[in-house]
């Protein structure tokens, strides 16, 4: 009886998740009348903007990935370390921008950083790109941290730190030889989530009148029928993209199975 | 000045001082044990030495070098834990090339001493496997072989076998031992089985509260120990009090029993009561010869060990342990039955009460 409702429990599950892909994918395909085609695809790449938007989200989540795991690694592999009783603390402040809109981070930047003041960021493409790129990085902390600390707490840190410490290591080398490879799949899903929230973050990237692709979507959405479900389904495309090369980052690693 | 010395070592952790005045000098190539009971402050001694923990005071010289403020991956140590530490990401190879790597050593020179240190821990046929596909024992050697690859000057082990199993532990640490004498290192080994330490170390050094009680020969430790916890700690011991009958000429009596000291004159005042301790194998069942002293006593437990018999007697109001050894002709007395025991006053060792 359990089994039968739990089974229930579970379709129900994922017609909600699947009905909706299934009827945007099936109106994506409707541009020619009477018949499916591609028509909406194709007009989706022919569109310069697409790959222009695209690209610059992408660069965008390249440097959001690399800042935060420069950040994020470092900072967990020390507080578990050395900081114990900070975690709490820190736990905290990562969850922050779960509950802080975006839209008063990107005010808060306009404000502290604009023309006029000591520090004019806005004033050009580059600095905004680089206020954008904090900002992604900002939304993306909760997840990154939350991924990498998952991953530190299956290897014994403080042995391994004190066995490469003896053996000669410095910081430098124990990050990067024994603490990231370590977390490397741990990393790797906190950079696809990082992705997936670049690629579609919209509040940011317009208020700071960056070419990003979460503001084409918006634009593309408000003005044709067919391309915007076609542009979904691309983004869900990549997003599964990701995730299977993920799957296969875990199964070249071979110490990795040892954990499964 | 020994090769290794630790001066006046102290650490306080807040208000707990867990380290006391601890000094120890190692001569190179000697194996040196830390025996103690669990929070003994062994680690702590280690660590220190290995530069984990700051020492509060005190000093700590390498080789005439003071080490006491260098950072630990300055000090050209080799380390080995009581948990597995090999780093899961890397190959066997890869972990044993690990100290070498960071000390720049060209890849053929570093290829070479790895094939070298894995036949040193005969594991030659491992190099490509990972940590997790290698049993417990066989990743304590691993950790060996990669402590010892970059040549370190001091080789420390904090209770490597303890989480083995009984058997690979005894051949274990025979192994370290030979290991170890071939090529001379000067190693401090920590552990609180006082077996493992008697049966491979040059030296041990008793702790007990974070002070060192007594350091010496394994033979040392055990037929003279100095205190009466080191006495206890180390091997099984049977206590008797005694009475000091004439002190300068080293008179005692236990049960009624007239003893005459081997050691002639004692620090004991007329009158005081003593304590007296026996190792089991002092003890004999029955009259034996040159066992003068005899006292009377019942048999209350025997376990027969194989080799060895060791029977619990009840004697001058304490239970006591004796061993002796198998004899086909010879079996063990009943239980309940009464009989006599003996042993040599030379035996007899004197602790402070
Ligand atoms: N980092 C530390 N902070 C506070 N107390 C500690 C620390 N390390 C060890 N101690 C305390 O020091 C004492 C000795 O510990 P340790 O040296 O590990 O003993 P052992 O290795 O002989 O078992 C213990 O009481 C332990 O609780
Ligand atoms: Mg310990």
């Amino acid at each position: 009886m359990t089994r039968f409702f739990a089974w229930t429990a579970f379709l129900l599950g994922v017609l909600f998740f699947v009905l909706p892909l299934v009827g945007m994918t099936e109106f994506s395909l409707k541009m020619r009348r009477g018949e499916y085609s591609f028509d909406a695809y194709r007009r989706v790449f022919e569109d310069q903007r697409f790959w222009d938007t695209f690209s610059y989200s992408l660069i965008l989540a390249g440097a959001t990935i690399v800042f935060g795991v420069l950040l994020v690694v470092p900072t967990a592999y020390w507080v578990r370390l050395k900081l114990p009783q900070a975690r709490p603390v820190i736990e905290f402040i990562t969850l922050l921008p779960l509950v802080i809109p975006a839209i008063v981070i990107v005010f808060g930047y306009i404000r502290l950083y604009n023309t006029s003041s000591v520090l004019p960021l806005t004033g050009s493409a580059l600095g905004t790109d680089f206020l954008l790129t904090m900002g992604y990085a900002t939304l993306a902390l909760p997840y990154m941290y939350r991924a990498v600390d998952t991953g530190l707490r299956t290897i014994d840190v403080a042995t391994l730190t004190e066995a490469a410490q003896s053996l000669g290591a410095g910081w430098i080398t124990i990050l990067a030889r024994i603490i990231l490879p370590n977390v490397l799949v741990a990393v790797l899903s906190g950079a696809f989530l990082t992705l997936a929230i670049v690629i579609g973050e919209f509040t940011m990237a317009a208020l700071l009148n960056r070419p990003a692709f979460g503001p084409f979507m918006q634009l593309l959405g408000a003005n044709r029928a067919y391309e915007p479900p076609a542009l979904a389904v691309i983004a869900f495309a990549i997003t599964w993209g990701c995730m299977g090369l993920i799957q296969l980052v875990t199964r070249f690693s071979k110490h990795e199975r040892a954990k499964v | 000045m020994a090769f290794l010395d630790l001066t006046n070592l102290e650490k306080v952790f807040g208000t707990n001082r867990v380290v006391k005045d601890f000094s120890l000098g190692v001569d190179k190539g000697e194996f040196v044990s830390l025996l103690g009971p669990s929070g003994c402050g062994k680690t702590t001694v280690l660590r220190m030495v290995a530069g984990f923990e700051t020492p509060t005071s005190g000093s700590i010289r390498i080789d005439g070098q003071d080490v006491t403020d260098q950072r630990t991956n300055q000090r050209a140590i080799g380390m080995m834990f009581q948990a597995y530490a090999l780093f899961p990401n890397m190959t066997v190879a890869d972990n044993v090339a690990f100290g070498l790597k960071v000390k720049g050593v060209p890849r053929a020179e570093r290829e070479a001493r790895v094939i070298e240190m894995l036949q040193l821990i005969g594991l030659p046929d491992l190099a490509s496997r990972f940590p997790f596909q290698l049993s417990g024992g066989q990743q304590q050697r691993v950790a060996l072989a990669r402590a010892l690859a970059p040549q370190p000057r001091v080789l420390l082990l904090d209770e490597p076998l303890s989480a083995l199993d009984a058997k690979v532990r005894v051949s274990l640490r025979n192994e370290i031992r030979e290991i170890q004498r071939e090529l001379g290192i000067t190693t401090i080994f920590v552990t609180h089985d006082q077996e493992e330490a008697m049966s491979i170390s040059d030296r041990i050094v008793v702790m007990n509260g974070g002070i060192a009680e007594q350091a010496g020969a394994p033979f040392e430790i055990y037929n003279n120990p100095r205190t009466r916890f080191v006495a206890g700690f180390v091997g099984t011991l049977n206590m008797f009090t005694a009475m000091v009958e004439d002190a300068e000429r080293g008179l005692i009596t236990v049960a009624g029993q007239r003893i005459a000291l081997a050691t002639g004159a004692i620090e004991a005042r007329n009158g005081e009561t003593v304590n007296l301790a026996l190792r089991p194998e002092a003890i004999r069942l029955g009259r034996a010869v040159s066992c003068e002293v005899v006292l009377p006593a019942t048999i209350e437990a025997v376990h027969f060990l194989g080799s060895v018999i060791r029977v619990r007697a009840r004697v001058a109001g304490t239970v006591v342990a004796l061993d002796t050894f198998n004899r086909p002709d010879q079996p063990p007395p009943p239980l309940g039955s009464t009989a006599e025991i003996s042993f040599a006053a030379s035996d007899v060792i004197l602790l402070p009460a």
